[in-house]
């Protein structure tokens, strides 16, 4: 199936995980990433159960934050 | 090392934006381009900061993911971000370095406490702090 991600066109195998993707594209600090699947955030604890589709766009965001303390 | 120019209407946007946010913490993105160590800033996004607070500042994922997609539609990279130190210098801060989690990221910091504000950028990588020449043109 194709997918966007990250404004990249690709071919992944069918009933690819969130988990699954952010191990195949080696997502940096995985533990801290944001997903959002055709606009909608992906809450963090069910990256393992969800199930990517044919044509989904996928966004991977780092957290940003911090503070002067 | 790292250089990464700012153009000076967009600085003077920050200082605005971050003025605008007082006494709380101001932030956004920014975005343009790479050639090998240079990075040269196309595009400032001010965003709001949820934190509401004088101490604490982070983006907005809906807001970062809109500026993620205005920055592909441009042609830009992302960058780094930027926040205000409303009373404290332009350091990143211990919070600043844990929370550092891309490490190709540009660390921004602007300064209320200097008059006229001043700006500074930094990288981390694995919670190593190095500075980066940032010029303001």
């Amino acid at each position: 199936m194709k997918l966007t991600v990250t404004g990249n066109v690709k071919e992944y195998a069918d009933g690819l995980t969130v988990a699954k993707l952010i191990e195949l594209e080696k997502v940096e600090t995985p533990l801290y990433v944001t997903v959002s699947i055709n606009d909608e955030f992906i809450a963090s604890g069910t990256f393992e159960e969800t199930v990517l589709h044919e044509g989904d766009i996928v966004e991977f965001l780092y957290f940003m934050g911090g503070g002067q303390r | 090392m790292i250089t990464v120019r700012l153009k000076q209407i967009d600085f003077e946007a920050m200082v605005a934006h971050a003025k605008s946010g007082l006494p709380n913490e101001a932030c956004g993105l920014i975005a343009g381009k790479v050639d090998g160590e240079v990075k040269t800033i196309e595009k400032v996004y001010l965003l709001s900061n949820p934190d509401n607070s004088p101490e604490h500042f982070s983006i907005d994922p809906r807001e970062q993911l809109t500026a993620v997609k205005d920055m592909r539609a441009n042609g830009f990279v992302p960058l780094g971000n930027f926040h205000s130190h409303p009373e404290t210098p332009a350091r990143l801060s211990e919070e600043d370095i844990r929370l550092a989690y891309d490490s190709k990221a540009s660390y921004l910091i602007l300064t209320l406490a200097d008059d006229p504000p001043t700006i500074k950028a930094f990288g981390v990588v694995g919670g190593e702090v190095s500075l980066q020449e940032l010029e303001v043109v």
